[in-house]
C-alpha cells in the first residue's frame, strides 16, 4: 500500500497535472474555437488568430512544460521523493 | 552518479563539430566564388555530412545491452532534447511544412499546433513514469504493467503498424533528397539513403542513433534558420523575422484581395498541362475562415496529432535514455524548445517566400509581370525544367495572374534561397539539412521497431535464455530486414509524404494512448482492459480508415468530408474513443490487479528509488 506520504505526494502531482492539462486544453483547443473572432485583433502587428497558430500556442506549450516541471520538482522535494540533486545540472 | 569523462566532454565535442560544419560551409562558399558548379557543391554537402554521421555511428559501436538499447542511460538532458528534436522533425517537417503553410494557410497550420502540443502530454502524463519503470521499449512497459506476453505482443503490433507507416515516408524523403542532390535516379537514392541510415544505427543501436541525431539536429537547424534570417535581413524585413513580419502579413492580405484568390477547376489545370502535385495559391495567408466546420476540422486534426505524439514509441523511447526521472521530464521541455526553433520559423519562411513573389514593389516579384519575362528568370527556368513549377496562362493575356502560377510544396523550402538571390552554397546546405531531418527520423523509427521485435518478441517471448551476443545479433539482423523492407516499399512510390505521416499518429493514438496513460494514472486498469483497449482501438480506427477511403492529398487535407467531418487524416478520433471505452468497460468488469501490481504503480509514481524493471 502507498504510505500516507506517497498518497499526499500523488494528490499534489495529480492537482498539478489537472492544472497543466487545463492550460494545454485552453491553448490547443479553446483558442482555436474562437480563432476567426479574434483574428481582427492585432498582436505584434499580426492578426491574433493567425499569430496563435503560427507562434502563440507553441510558445505557450514550451513555457507551460518548463513551468510545470519546476512545480513538479518542488513537489517531489517537498515530500522527499526527488531523485536528483539540483547542483547536478 | 559520477558523470563519465565522455559526458562531461560532450559540449566541447559538439562545439567543435558545429565549428567544423560552419568552416565547411565557408569553404564551400569560397569554392563557389572560385567557380565550382552548384551540382558539385550539393554532392559535397550531402556526401560530407553523411560521412560524418557514419563515422559517429561507427565510433559508437557497442556490445553492451544497456548501451545498445538505452545509450547507457547517460544522455544529458539538453542533448537528449536535441536528439529528440531530430528524431521528431521528419523530412516532411523540413521540406514540406513551409510549403503546406504557403498553400494551405490557416487550416494547414493545425499541424504546427498538433506537432508541438503533444509534448505537454508527454511531459505530464508519460515520460517520467516510463523512465521510472526502466523499460527498454514501450511494449516492455505494457508487458510489465499488465503482465504476460499477450499485452506485450499487442503493443508490439501497434508499434510496428504506426512506425512502419511512418518510416516508408521518411525513406521516401531521403530518396528524393539524395536523388536530387547526388543526381541519381530516385530508386538509387532510396538505397543510398537506406545504407546511410543503417550505418548510423547498426553497430551502436540507441547509443549510435543518439549521438548521430544530435549531430543531425545541429545540421538541420543551421540549414533551416540561416536562409530564413539571411533572407529576412537581405530583403529588409528585419533581423528577427518572427517579431517583425506583422506588416508583411497584413500586406499579403491586401495583395490577395487585389489579385484575387481563385481556386482553379482541376480539369482546367490538367488541360493546361500543369504537372500533377503542383498547386496555386488559393487560400488566404492569414485569414481564418469563419464557422464551426473549419474550427472543428482544425481542432480535430490538432488533437489527433497531439495525442498521437504522446503515443509514438520512437519518441517515448528517447526518454528512457536519460540518467534520472527528473532529467527525463526536463528533457521533454528541451525537446520542444529545439523543435520550436524550426516550427516557429516555418510560417515566417512561408511569409517571406510569398511576399517576394507577390509584392510588386520588390525586384523578386513575378505575379503581374509578363509571362515571357518571367520565363527568362534563371530559377524559374531551372525548376520548370524538372517540372517543379509551372505556368498556365488561363486568360491568355500574357500576364502572370496569381492563379496561373503553380509550385510543388517542397519548392518553397528548396527554391526560396535562389529566389531571394542567396548563393548556391545555401541550396546545398538546405539539401544537407533535409537529408539530416529525414535520416534521423528514419533511424529512430527503424530502431524502435527492431528493438521491440528483438527485445519483446525474441528475448522475452521466444528465447529468454539467449546470450547477450545472440540478442544483439538478432537486433541487428532485424534492423537490416526492416530497413530493406521499408526501402523496398518506398521505392514503389505508393504514398505522398504527408498523408502517411498523419496516419502513423492516428494508428499510435488508437492503439497505445489510453493503455499507456491509464497504466500509470488508473490503478483499476486491468490486463484484459488493456488488451481490449489496444485491439479494439486499433481495429475500430483501421476499419474507419478503410470505410472513409484512404485518399492521400497533402495540399487539401479536408477534401473528403465524411461523417462529422472526420476524414482519413483523423481516424484516430474514433479509434481512441473506442480504445478508451472498451478499456474502461473491460477493466471494470474484470477483477482488479493483485496487490503486487498496485504496489508497483505506487512505486512508479515517485521519482526516487530504483527502476521497476531491473536491468540485466
Amino acid at each position: 500500500m502507498a504510505t500516507p506520504k506517497q498518497e499526499a505526494h500523488w494528490q499534489a502531482t495529480k492537482r498539478l497535472m489537472i492544472i497543466t492539462m487545463s492550460l494545454w486544453f485552453f491553448f490547443s483547443t479553446v483558442v482555436f474555437m474562437f480563432a476567426a473572432d479574434i483574428n481582427s485583433v492585432k498582436f505584434l502587428g499580426y492578426p491574433l488568430g493567425y499569430y496563435m497558430t503560427a507562434q502563440g500556442s507553441m510558445l505557450a506549450f514550451i513555457v507551460m512544460i518548463f513551468w510545470s516541471n519546476n512545480r513538479q520538482e518542488k513537489i517531489d522535494r517537498e515530500y522527499g521523493f526527488s531523485d536528483e540533486d539540483r547542483e547536478d545540472d | 552518479m559520477a558523470k563519465s569523462k565522455f559526458v562531461q566532454d560532450l559540449p566541447k565535442i559538439y562545439g567543435w563539430y558545429t565549428g567544423g560544419f560552419i568552416a565547411f560551409m565557408l569553404l564551400m562558399a569560397v569554392f563557389e566564388k572560385m567557380g565550382m558548379n552548384a551540382k558539385t557543391i550539393g554532392i559535397l554537402f550531402v556526401g560530407f555530412t553523411i560521412l560524418i554521421y557514419a563515422i559517429i555511428g561507427i565510433i559508437s559501436r557497442t556490445v553492451d545491452v544497456d548501451a545498445y538499447y538505452l545509450a547507457g542511460r547517460q544522455v544529458p538532458t539538453v542533448f537528449n532534447g536535441m536528439a529528440t528534436a531530430a528524431d521528431w522533425m521528419s523530412g516532411a517537417s523540413f521540406v514540406a511544412m513551409a510549403g503546406g503553410i504557403y498553400f494551405g494557410g490557416y487550416t494547414f497550420m493545425a499541424f504546427l499546433v498538433g506537432w508541438t502540443g503533444g509534448y505537454v502530454l508527454v511531459s505530464s502524463l508519460l515520460a517520467p513514469y516510463l523512465r521510472k519503470f526502466g523499460c527498454y521499449t514501450v511494449p516492455d512497459f505494457v508487458g510489465a504493467r499488465y503482465g504476460g506476453n499477450f499485452p506485450r505482443f499487442c503493443a508490439v503490433l501497434v508499434l510496428v503498424l504506426a512506425s512502419f507507416t511512418y518510416v516508408t515516408a521518411q525513406i521516401n524523403a531521403t530518396g528524393t533528397i539524395a536523388s536530387r542532390a547526388l543526381a541519381v535516379p530516385f530508386e538509387v537514392g532510396v538505397w543510398v539513403g537506406l545504407v546511410s541510415i543503417l550505418l548510423c544505427s547498426m553497430l551502436g543501436g540507441m547509443r549510435a542513433v543518439t549521438w548521430t541525431q544530435v549531430a543531425q539536429y545541429i545540421v538541420l537547424i543551421i540549414a533551416y534558420l540561416i536562409p530564413v534570417f539571411w533572407m529576412s535581413w537581405k530583403g529588409g524585413f528585419g533581423i528577427i523575422p518572427h517579431f517583425q513580419l506583422g506588416e508583411e502579413v497584413e500586406k499579403l492580405a491586401k495583395l490577395e484581395a487585389q489579385l484575387g484568390l481563385v481556386a482553379n477547376a482541376p480539369d482546367a489545370v490538367k488541360a493546361a498541362g500543369v504537372p500533377a502535385g503542383l498547386s496555386s495559391i488559393a487560400r488566404g495567408h492569414s485569414a481564418v475562415p469563419a464557422g464551426h466546420v473549419v474550427a472543428w476540422q482544425y481542432i480535430s486534426l490538432a488533437i489527433c496529432m497531439m495525442v498521437g505524439t504522446a503515443s509514438l514509441p520512437h519518441i517515448l523511447m528517447r526518454y528512457f535514455t536519460t540518467p534520472s526521472v527528473t532529467s527525463a521530464r526536463r528533457s521533454v521541455g528541451w525537446s520542444l524548445f529545439f523543435i520550436g526553433l524550426l516550427y516557429l520559423s516555418a510560417p515566417m519562411l512561408a511569409t517571406l517566400s510569398k511576399i517576394q513573389l507577390l509584392d510588386p514593389s520588390l525586384p523578386t516579384a513575378i505575379i503581374g509581370k509578363k509571362i515571357s519575362d518571367v520565363m527568362q528568370i534563371e530559377w524559374v527556368k531551372n525548376w520548370m525544367a524538372v517540372k517543379q513549377v509551372a505556368i498556365a496562362d488561363f486568360n491568355k493575356d500574357g500576364i502572370l495572374q496569381l492563379n496561373e502560377w503553380f509550385m510543388r510544396d517542397d519548392v518553397v523550402v528548396l527554391a526560396t534561397p535562389e529566389v531571394a538571390g542567396l548563393p548556391y552554397v545555401i541550396s546545398g546546405l538546405v539539401a544537407a539539412g533535409g537529408m539530416a531531418a529525414a535520416m534521423s527520423t528514419a533511424d529512430g523509427l527503424i530502431l524502435a521497431m527492431a528493438n521491440a521485435l528483438s527485445h519483446d518478441v525474441y528475448y522475452k517471448m521466444i528465447d529468454s535464455k539467449a546470450s547477450v551476443v545472440k540478442r544483439l545479433m538478432v537486433a541487428r539482423v532485424l534492423l537490416v530486414v526492416i530497413g530493406v523492407a521499408a526501402a523496398y516499399i518506398s521505392a514503389m512510390r505508393l504514398t505522398g509524404i504527408l498523408g502517411a505521416v498523419a496516419w502513423a499518429f492516428d494508428f499510435a493514438m488508437s492503439g497505445l494512448f489510453f493503455p499507456l496513460v491509464l497504466g500509470v494514472w488508473w490503478k483499476r486498469a486491468t490486463r484484459s482492459g488493456a488488451i481490449a483497449g489496444m485491439l479494439i482501438g486499433t481495429i475500430v480506427g483501421t476499419a474507419y480508415l478503410i470505410w472513409v477511403g484512404p485518399t492521400f492529398n497533402a495540399a487539401t487535407p479536408w477534401k473528403d468530408i465524411h461523417w462529422i467531418f472526420v476524414d482519413n487524416l483523423r481516424f484516430g478520433i474514433p479509434g481512441a474513443l473506442a480504445s478508451l471505452i472498451s478499456m474502461v468497460v473491460v477493466s471494470l468488469v474484470t477483477k482488479p490487479e493483485p496487490k503486487s501490481v498496485q504496489d508497483m504503480i505506487d512505486e512508479v509514481r515517485i521519482p526516487s528509488g530504483k527502476t521497476i524493471i531491473r536491468t540485466a
